[in-house]
Order: structure tokens, then sequence, then C-alpha cells
């Protein structure tokens, strides 16, 4: 049961409940980091590293923050692990954190890592509360993959910089395609997302009230 | 045709219920009411008889299209070769035209029987104006392929997520335009699309006007060799369909005489358009924007505006409802298409993004209309 309940924490997040598909949460660095697979990647590592290290402490922490200041000491703690991670990132990976610039900053306001914090970890223990985080992190990033590869196929025919569509096809080297110029433009992003959402909901039957 | 009647009735119990090919009901009902008033009667109020269906109303659309888009043809041809005769030019301009229109209706038909099988509704008609729409608002020479992924991500994006025809948000023509012009921005923008002919590069007379900072537009518009006539008639580069202003008027008057397209919002769309442009010309000199100086009376022959406002801004089910909305909804076409074409340089022609934030904002004026409407009458009841 034990066992049950602990995988429906984790895998929960990933399509049935997931943060960006069903709760339509972290949108905009969905729609910002999404041109290339290499930054929506690097985003995703981010905020699992987040989410997971802000669900584990809040929970080590909730019987000790006061309620009417918990919002603070959580963002406290969420800043504190943003900072951390992009200094990491400044530091070992300086390109996609210049490409990245203040999304990963704005981890902070995303509403997926204080939604969790709050909903979930000040009420659960800390084993639980990890799994959640590791949970809606991945789920967040395979939507932020997904998007992108399309994204990145469809808008420069690359995928993680390496050339898919054969460049004899481009009109440059005497062929007839040309890269959808559209999906790097953030639109692009919002028409992807919303053909995954409308997939996802046709196979579930989900509907908002 | 008894011949066809009898082969359709024959054919008719396998598409019924329990048929063997019911799940293609919508082909058999598309083609059965093509050719045949349908004989099926309302069965809930109002019991209107109108011998205009839907299918006749929009065939009689597509009639109004016709001058514009042979027109079209001819010019296509002309800006190719100006010296060629009358019909050479109209074979090249056919057989450019004619694959963009065949790509557009047959990879838009594909999606329109799709979802009309999968969601087990009947074939719109509303789609053969749409696969027309497109090709006519594109340059003569874009890749047939871009044609095909416009028309896909129109009718699906632009019409079938909300739900199909008379649910759409946009006008789906103008969505699959959109996206070819911001997806492909290299073969729908520029002065070389415009031609056939590869060493005849030639600006839009809009671009023309905004080629030259500080000048006076009228005078930069006759420089680029532009007179008003040619303009009138259409004989420059542009759009398949939205270059001759006489063709569009020819298919506006057909509009407004059979009361399918409304007047209130085409004339809407001139009185904003004008204002606007006036109110551009006042302030022209004090500025180095050549584009302020155009005045109305070029505003209306260039460009996409007069098939924009005529075909366009009046689709019935993305526009405006009410009557007093019709205005408002008209105006700000006006209004948004010259301000585009004037103040944003980044898009010479104005008209496509007009009429889709119009699109936008339909509904809201309606419901504006109609509260104030409901206010006016708590009103007059409260005096009694």
């Amino acid at each position: 049961m034990a066992i049950k309940k602990a995988f429906d924490t984790f895998a929960g997040p990933l399509a049935k409940s997931n943060p960006i598909t069903t709760q339509v949460l972290g949108i905009c660095s969905a729609l910002a980091v999404t041109v290339k697979m290499d930054t929506a990647l690097v985003m995703s590592a981010a905020l699992i590293f987040v989410l997971v290290g802000s669900n584990t402490i809040v929970s080590a922490l909730r019987n000790l923050i006061p309620s009417r200041v918990r919002i603070i000491v959580m963002l406290t703690i969420i800043a504190t692990l943003v900072i951390c991670i992009d200094q990491i990132l400044k530091a070992f990976l300086f390109d996609i954190s210049k490409q990245l610039s203040i999304f990963v900053g704005l981890i902070i306001t995303n509403c997926i890592v204080l939604g969790r914090a709050e909903a979930f970890a000040l009420k659960n223990t800390i084993g639980e509360s990890a799994l959640d985080g590791l949970g809606n992190g991945i789920g967040y990033g395979l939507i932020l993959l997904l998007v992108a590869a399309a994204r990145e196929l469809l808008g420069s025919g690359t995928m993680l910089g390496i050339q898919i569509v054969p460049r004899f096809l481009y009109v440059d080297q005497g062929g007839w395609y040309v890269n959808n110029g559209f999906m790097l433009l953030a639109p692009g992003a919002f028409i992807i997302l919303g053909l995954l959402v409308w997939v996802q909901r046709t196979i579930t039957g989900y509907t908002e009230e | 045709m008894r011949r066809l009647r009898n082969i359709l009735d024959r054919i008719e119990p396998g598409f019924q219920e329990g048929g063997r090919w019911n799940r293609f009901a919508p082909l058999y009902e598309m083609v059965d009411t093509l050719f045949y008033v349908p004989g099926t009667a309302t069965s809930v109020a109002p019991h209107v008889r109108d011998a205009v269906d839907m299918k006749r109303s929009m065939i009689t659309v597509i009639i109004a299209l016709l001058p514009a888009l042979f027109f079209g043809m001819y010019n296509t041809g002309y800006q190719a070769s100006p010296e060629a005769g009358f019909l050479q030019n109209m074979q090249t301009g056919v057989l450019a035209v004619l694959p963009l229109i065949l790509v557009s209706y047959i990879v838009g038909g594909l999606w329109e029987v799709l979802f009309a099988v999968v969601r087990r509704h009947d074939i719109n008609e509303g789609f053969l104006v749409t696969g027309l729409l497109l090709p006519m608002t594109l340059p003569p020479g874009i890749p047939l392929w871009m044609v095909a992924m416009g028309i896909s991500f129109g009718i699906v994006i632009g019409k079938e997520v909300t739900g199909g025809t008379g649910y759409n948000i946009f006008n789906p023509a103008l969505v699959a335009r959109a996206f070819i012009f911001f997806a492909y921005p290299g073969q729908m923008s520029g002065d070389p699309v415009w031609s056939l002919a590869d060493e005849l590069t030639a600006a839009t007379p809009l671009a023309a006007a905004s080629s030259v900072q500080g000048a006076d537009a009228v005078g930069l518009v006759s420089g680029a060799g532009y007179s008003m006539s040619d303009m009138f008639l259409g004989l420059v580069p542009g759009s398949v369909g939205g270059t001759s202003t006489l063709a569009i008027l020819a298919g506006a008057a057909l509009l407004l005489v059979t009361r399918i397209a409304n007047w209130r919002i085409m004339a809407g769309g001139v009185v904003g358009m004008v204002a606007t442009a006036l109110l551009a010309n006042m302030i022209a000199p004090a500025s180095q924007n050549s584009m302020l100086s155009l005045t109305p009376l070029y505003h209306l022959v260039m460009g996409g505006f007069a098939f924009g406002i005529v075909f366009m801004a009046t689709d019935p089910v993305s526009a405006s409802q009410t009557n007093a909305g019709r205005w408002i909804y008209g105006v700000l076409i006006g209004f948004f298409c010259v301000l585009i074409r004037v103040l944003n340089q980044a898009f010479v022609e104005g008209i496509m993004l007009s009429v889709l934030l119009g699109n936008a904002f339909a509904p809201m004026i309606d419901y504006f209309v109609l509260q104030q409407n409901i206010a006016k009458r708590k009103r007059a009841y409260a005096k009694q």
C-alpha cells in the first residue's frame, strides 16, 4: 500500500495531474526557454533540483514554520536554492546560463515550486515530499522537452544542435525546404503546448469544470 | 441530372444508421446537398423556409470572388512579362494560381473530412470560401507546400480546435495567412516575391510609399511608376486577388445586393480608414515618416485593404453580430489597418493583422452593445 501511494505521488504529476498541461502552471518559462533542446534540458534540471530541494527542506521544517510567515520562509528557502543553481550554471555551463538569462532566477516565482511547497510539503513527510517534487519536476521537464523538440526540429531543423533535416533540402543548397520561423516565436510554443493539452485531454477525458 | 439522383438514391442506405459506410455519412451528405436542395424539413422553430441555405450563400461569396480571382490571374502573368499579350499572360497566371487553389482545396478538404468523420458532423460549406480566400491573399510564386502548411494550420488551429465552423474566433483564411506570414517571411514579404519572373523585382505600392524617410508618400508611389488608375485597376505587384480595387468592388456589389455581407462592416471600415488617414495627414509635416502623408484615396486602392474589408472582415462568424457592433468593428479595423501601415515599418501591409485584431474584439464589442441596450430599456421601463 505504501509503495502504491509513493508511486502515485511520483507518477501522478507525470501525466494525469501534470503541472503544465493539467494545472497550467509554469507556462511563462515553458514559452521562453523551449526554442532549443539544450536550454530546455538545463532549465528542467534546474527546476527539478530546486523543486526536490525546496520540498524536502520545507517538509523537514514544516512543524517549525509559523503558519503566518510560512510564505516568506518558503520563498527564502526557494530563493537560496535558486541562487545556488544559478551560480553553478554560471560556473560550469556559462553559455547556456547566458541564454537562459533571467529565467533561472525566475524559478523563484515559478508557481509550481511555491505551489508544491504550500500544497504538499507542508503537510507530508520528507520522503513523500521529495518524491512529489521529483515527480512534478520531471512532469514539467517532460513537457518542456516535448515542446522544445518540436520547436527546435521545425524551427531550426536540428535536435540538440545536431542537424536532422538534411542540408541539401534547404533552399540555399538548391532544395525547397525552409525552416518554420513561427516556431522560433513565443506563439509557436503556445500552439505546441495547446496541441499537447488537446491530445492529453482527448485521451484522459479531463475537462475544467 | 436524373442519372445522378438515381445513383445517389441507390447508395444512400449504405450511409445511413447501421449501413456499411455510416462512418462516412458526412461525405454523402456533402455531395447530395451540393447538387440538390435537401428534402429535410426544419424540426424546431423558427420554421423559416428559404432557398438560400449555407451552400447557396457560400457559393454567392465564391461568385463574388471570381472577378478579383480572374483579374488576379491576368495580373500575375502581366507582372511576370508586361510585354506579352493578354492570352499569354492569362495562361501564365492560370498555371501559377490554379495549383495554389487546388492545394488549398485538397489539403484543407482532407482536414475538413477527417474532422467531420471523427466528430460525426456534416462537412461545412464555409470551407469552400476559406479554401479560395487563402490563395488569393498569397504571392503568386509561393511554394505549394507552404500553402498546404498554411491551410492545415488555418483549418485545424483557426477553426477545428474551437469546435469547427460557427465557433471559430478568427477568420480561418486569415489565420492560415498569418501563419505563413510569420513562419516563412522570406516567401511572403519583400520585393522579389510578388513577381514570378526572377529578374523582375518590384516593390509593391505600399512598400514604395514607405521606402524613403522624410519624403512625400504620394510622390514616392508615382515615382515608382504606379499611377492611380493602375492601382485602381490592379495592374501592380501584390497578392493574387488583392490588387484590383475595381474587381473587388464588383464582388462587393454582389455581396451587398444579395445581403450576404453586411454593409455596415464595409462602411465602418472605410470610415475608420479615411478618418485615421486624415488624422495622419495632419501630423505628417511634423514627422519624418513618409507613410503619414498618404491620403485616404491611396490607402483605399493600395495593398489589401479593399480585399480585406470586403471579403475578410465580413465573415459572418468572426465579425460582430449586432448592428451597432458592426459599425464599431468596421471602424476599428479601418483604424488599425492605417495605424499598422503607417506606424509599424516592419509590416507594410496592415489589413491582415487589423482584421484579426478586429475578430478578437468582436465578441467584446457585441457584449457592450447588448449591455448598453439592456441598460437603455431598463431606464425606459423605470420612467413609466
